[in-house]
């Protein structure tokens, strides 16, 4: 048994709102101190699939299907049980650090307001927030804790929200496009400390980003979401060596790369799809050079193909770019 | 930090020679001649005229009276009444205490009620807040005459639960005596600050810290006090800040339809009878306040947000 197990989650905005679910039906898997990667363009729910696991979804929307961590349910929880998964099991990093920290109050009371949550001493959880702040990296400490957010650059205070989310030990680390708000040499940093980290405590990472080539760098296992559907997922060397989707495919092709005989980069024709669009088929079709005119009747289902699955009716046939 | 303070203080030195130019050159500008007034029930002979005339310096050319009066009110003399017949500051400061007393008592109604209806009205969306801005929304439209007017007739009159005039001795007295005249001044304002509270609230309610908090354990209880409420108060402060600056005016309507003995309504009575030395006392006086209160305003919002600190270090 995985120690996140999301199955067949499907997430309905209320009437009017949208057309169609923003999540369709979602299944995933993090086993314990395993990174997985959520690759997926703006829009296609990997946020939303993100925060179900914390228990945080859109007000007013109709759920079914079932989020487990550690074998217990998530979405019927109690508020009690609820805030003592947040605590202690499940920690979340979000996009922007600058968004994510209260600018009013001390970098200090930002990391032990979690442990003290969760019942902790102020005391041992000052002592427990001092560490951590040394092993992302954070010269003076103690004086750290003391200053504001606004003392900070994007990548520290990123830094500081990550030893924040490590603060409780949890099991499993959501990290929603933890580097996308920061500049590229901060990333890289930032990356570095999260893997190292997750690694030394054997924390499971559930990876949410829109740059497949960082997902696959960070993850064992890469699913890949489409409009609310998974439509792929493999190993992450898999996903390179032989993507199953035409989008996975087109998602590599799109990526500029610095090798000379590589060509330009090709993105993929026409837009994602919006919430207020209901294709009944496949929700790639529109986009895809491959289509047939079954997928335009009905979305096809995730099958298997060697150690992969994909959703797509020509997943045997290889795919042509 | 020091070179701060003494900028601010600096600055409100200026503000203050200004006003005083204001406040004495307008009365000197309104119609109607003071010299009636002072002689009223004795005959307006000629000699009886030039003798008021020149014991209120009011022949000197404009600039003179006004450096006249200036160094009077540097060295602490705001000159005689000319209706009481009584040293002008002697006569505020024994009518001080009661309008500090009832803008105090206002200012504490205004901030119960408003914080707390704001907060509910922001936590509570849906029939509790539409109930509340309905109800804050009539407060904000009904001036403070009008409520006073309300208030007495139904609380003075027909319940006979408060006096209908007066100050009140000590403070059990005052209290009896001012609490319709505060809620009269609260009752405007209290509905401006509670729509003030809402909606910084609501800012505050959207911002992800908000979520991040609850997404990381933290009692919903905990959530609204240290990320919402506590981001929320810089508005707060200021509209606090500005509002009791602005009872000093206000209080003078309120302390007449009262007959509160209190500065306010001397001021109204000293305009009625162009008494101008107390006028001007006033004048200078509310403009002082106002001026300090501003002060102390900006000075508390680098506590509430650090990020405004003078030195940039933040509020340590």
């Amino acid at each position: 048994m995985a120690f996140l197990e999301i199955d067949e989650l499907t997430v309905r905005l209320p009437q009017g709102r949208a057309a169609r679910p923003i999540l369709d039906g979602v299944s995933l898997r993090v086993g314990e101190g395993e990174s997985v990667g959520l690759v997926g363009e703006s829009g296609s729910g990997k946020s939303v699939a993100c925060r179900s696991v914390l228990g945080l979804l859109p007000e007013g929307a109709a759920v079914s299907g079932a989020v487990r961590v550690g074998g217990r349910d998530v979405l019927g929880m109690r508020r009690a049980e609820l805030r003592s998964l947040r605590a202690r099991e499940v920690a979340m990093v979000f996009q922007d650090p600058r968004a994510s920290v209260n600018p009013m109050r001390r970098v200090g009371d930002f990391l032990t307001e979690g442990l003290r949550a969760a019942g902790t001493a102020p005391a041992v959880a000052a002592r427990r927030a001092v560490e951590l702040l040394e092993a992302v990296g954070i010269r003076d400490p103690e004086g750290a804790m003391r200053r504001y957010p606004h003392h900070f650059s994007g990548g520290m205070l990123q830094r500081v929200v990550i030893a924040a989310a490590l603060a409780g030990e949890p099991s499993l680390l959501l990290a929603d496009e933890p580097t996308t708000a920061l500049d590229v040499t901060t990333q890289a940093e930032v990356i570095a400390i999260l893997t190292r980290l997750q690694a030394e405590r054997g924390t499971g990472m559930l990876f949410v980003t829109h740059d497949l080539e960082l997902a696959a760098a960070v993850c064992d296992r890469v699913y890949v979401m489409y409009a609310g559907r998974i439509v792929e997922t493999q190993t992450a060397a898999g996903l390179f060596a032989r993507p199953r989707h035409p989008y996975t495919a087109g998602l590599l092709a799109s990526t500029p790369r610095l090798d000379p005989d590589a060509g330009p980069p090709k993105p993929i024709p026409g837009r994602p799809v919006s919430l207020a669009e209901a294709p009944t088929g496949c929700a790639f079709a529109a986009r895809c050079a491959q289509v047939r005119p079954e997928c335009l009747v009905e979305p096809p289902a995730l099958v298997r193909a060697d150690d992969a699955y994909a959703a797509c009716f020509r997943v045997d046939e290889g795919i042509v770019t | 930090m020091a070179r701060y303070f003494l900028a601010r203080f600096l600055g409100l030195a200026m503000v203050l020679l200004a006003t005083s130019f204001l406040v004495f050159s307008a009365i000197h500008l309104a119609p109607g001649d003071p010299v009636t007034f002072l002689l009223k029930g004795h005959p307006a002979t000629p000699e009886a005229k030039a003798a008021v005339r020149a014991q209120y310096h009011l022949d000197d050319p404009f600039l003179s009276q006004y450096a006249q009066w200036l160094g009077d009110v540097c060295a602490g003399d705001f000159g005689r009444s000319v209706q009481f017949r009584q040293d002008v500051g002697a006569l505020i400061a024994s009518r001080l205490p009661t309008t500090l007393f009832l803008i105090g008592y206002a200012a504490l109604l205004i901030v119960l009620a408003g914080v707390l209806l704001g907060i509910v009205a922001a936590l509570r969306p849906g029939f509790v807040d539409r109930f509340v801005l309905i109800g804050t929304g009539v407060a904000t439209a009904t001036p403070s005459f009008v409520a006073s007017i309300g208030l007495v007739s139904v609380f003075s009159v027909k319940l006979g639960w408060f006096p209908t005039f007066g100050g009140g001795q000590g403070f059990a007295g005052r209290v009896e005596h001012l609490t319709l005249p505060a809620v009269a001044l609260a009752f405007t304002l209290s509905g401006l600050l509670a729509r003030v509270t809402r909606s910084s609230m609501l800012d505050e309610l959207a911002r992800e810290h908000v979520e991040v908090a609850r997404a990381r354990g933290v009692a919903e209880t905990d959530v609204v006090r240290r990320h919402v409420l506590r981001n929320a108060l810089g508005p707060i402060v200021t509209v606090v800040g500005t509002m009791i600056a602005g009872l000093l005016v206000t209080t003078s309507i309120v302390e007449t339809a009262f007959s509160v003995p209190g500065v306010g309504g001397l001021l109204v009575s000293s305009v009625n009878v162009k008494d101008f030395p107390v006028v001007q006392a006033v004048t200078l006086l509310t403009v002082a306040a106002f001026v300090l209160v501003n002060l102390v305003v900006d000075l508390l919002q680098p506590l509430v947000d650090p990020r405004l600190s003078p030195t940039g270090r933040g509020a340590s």
